[in-house]
């Protein structure tokens, strides 16, 4: 697997975030160092997406650009996925193409 | 307000606007009369003729204003307008607008030509002769700080916030520098942004009604059951609009706000103004804006000469009246869809370029397309246009604090 040294693999984006951003696909297994800090990706990161930078609890407020960007409704720990499993905004719900299926009014009335 | 040397060469209009194109427009006033429009502007297949055009029956304040905004636009030259006959859409109000406005215009309505086939011919007959009014205007000297720049970003994933915005954001830091009036929009992707905005503004006053605008936004959102965040901001890596919010908010770079307008107002001078697109009262007419030329469209009316466009999922849109500049923030995207890219602000994430150096390449991108150049979706012949049902009360005088300076 790839090693720690060699191109940019995570970016620390603001010394306040609890999440790296993933520039570059990165495979399960790989392991990365940011800030004297080791994380080992237990599943495959692809590019732009977050990492948590420590181990994080229920309720943590997400961090990224140092800004609160939503807070955790499942732990994570260090070096895993943060995505919409586990984060879900302070403002206005996400929504995927199967939710906005499962969210329409209409879909009840017209059976399976 | 600083002088600024006159480094393009821009058509003069009435108003005193200077336009970097000078396109003939067909306008459609309702959808009835789409088919005789399209079949008019593509008999010529020319880059320099437009269709656009409102398809609703019914009397709308804001779609007649922005028909005339986007009619007397500096980019436009020409005009002809296309009615059915029967819609509401006052066309002899707007051929006059059009006309007090110093331009040739021309109205054809199908049900006094004849019909389709008659109507179609008489118009591509006055395209003609616009086109041929158009080609003895002489060009001027055009300052820099007679351009507006917009910027939108569509199709936003991981990768828009770290590299194509912020390049975006540094571009207009030295666009508002030598006093070009910028605008950022989409006050409902700005949402979770509303406090560090409002420090930015350019008194207390203008940033509480920054941070108003912004909740105006959410709670209008809300009402609508989903925020401004498509499936494919997730599938790229953002997962909440406060996230896709910050990213999008880097755009507007680091000067500070000195207004706040809606869709139809002319920036008075140099600076960044946020424009502000969520209608006002209670929700009647769905989402805000169902797409992003929507907003693109409303960018223009507020006098836009160009507009960058930043996209992580890979937009291809281009716009009717105003060239679309295209920058790419995701380098794996870029690979697939580099035929439709103007800037590949992914070098920044594979460590071949710095956020400076791109911001610096939209920046002479900016200079080159204001001069003539043309930009890709605008050589591929992308005109998209859309405009829908809204409603808006005016600004107060507090939205443009140093307007009379």
């Amino acid at each position: 697997m790839t090693s720690l040294a060699g191109p940019l693999q995570l970016l620390l984006l603001h010394p306040a975030d609890n999440v790296l951003i993933s520039v570059q696909n990165l495979c399960a297994g790989t392991k990365v160092e940011v800030e004297g800090l080791c994380y080992q990706m237990v599943e495959p990161i692809p590019v732009g997406y977050k990492v948590a930078r420590f181990d994080l609890s229920v309720g943590t407020k997400i961090m990224r650009y140092g800004v609160p960007i939503g807070s955790l409704f499942h732990p994570v720990k260090a070096g895993g996925l943060v995505h919409l499993h586990n984060l879900q905004s302070d403002y206005l719900a996400s929504h995927t193409r199967q939710s906005v299926i499962q969210q329409n009014p209409y879909r009840s009335n017209s059976g399976e | 307000m600083s002088e600024s040397r006159p480094v393009l060469q821009g058509y003069m209009r009435d108003d005193g606007r200077k336009g970097i194109r000078n396109v003939v427009v067909v306008a459609y006033l309702v959808e009835c009369a789409h088919h005789v429009s399209r079949r008019i502007v593509n008999h010529f297949d020319d880059l320099d003729i437009h269709l656009i055009g409102f398809p609703g029956c019914y009397p709308n304040q804001y779609a007649s204003d922005m028909m005339r905004a986007v009619c007397t636009h500096p980019n436009v030259g020409a005009v002809l307008l296309v009615s059915l006959g029967c819609e509401s859409m006052d066309r002899d109000a707007l051929r006059d607008a059009v006309a007090a406005s110093g331009r040739p215009v021309e109205l054809l309505v199908i049900q006094e030509c004849g019909g389709t086939r008659t109507t179609t011919d008489r118009g591509i007959a006055l395209v003609v002769q616009l086109r041929a009014q158009l080609a003895c205007q002489q060009s001027v000297p055009m300052a820099l700080n007679e351009l507006v720049v917009g910027t939108i970003c569509g199709g936003s994933d991981g990768t828009s916030g770290i590299t194509a915005n912020p390049a975006v954001g540094r571009c207009f830091d030295k666009l508002v520098a030598q006093d070009v009036a910028c605008i950022f929009e989409e006050t409902g992707e700005l949402v979770g942004c509303e406090e560090i905005m409002a420090a930015r503004a350019v008194n207390p006053t203008l940033g509480s009604l920054i941070q108003a605008c912004v909740a105006k936004a959410e709670r209008y959102y809300r009402i609508m059951g989903f925020g401004s965040f498509a499936p494919g901001n997730a599938d790229g890596g953002l997962t909440t609009l406060e996230e896709k919010s910050m990213g999008a908010y880097s755009k507007s770079g680091s000067s500070i706000i000195s207004g706040l307008i809606k869709p139809g107002d002319i920036p008075p001078r140099g600076g960044l103004y946020l424009l502000d697109v969520v209608p006002d009262g209670e929700p009647r007419f769905g989402f805000p804006n169902i797409v992003d030329n929507a907003e693109i469209v409303e960018m223009i009316a507020c006098g836009c000469h160009l507009t960058l466009f930043t996209t992580g999922r890979g937009s291809v849109v281009g716009s009717a009246i105003s060239p679309v500049i295209k920058v790419c923030a995701n380098p794996e995207t870029y690979q697939r869809l580099a035929e439709d890219m103007d800037i590949n602000a992914g070098r920044i994430l594979t460590g071949e370029a710095s956020l400076d150096v791109v911001g610096d390449e939209i920046y002479r991108t900016v200079l080159a397309v204001a001069g003539g150049q043309r930009s890709v979706s605008e050589a591929l012949g992308h005109q998209e246009f859309i405009l829908t049902y809204k409603s808006f009360e005016p600004i107060g005088p507090a939205c443009l604090p140093l307007k009379n300076i």
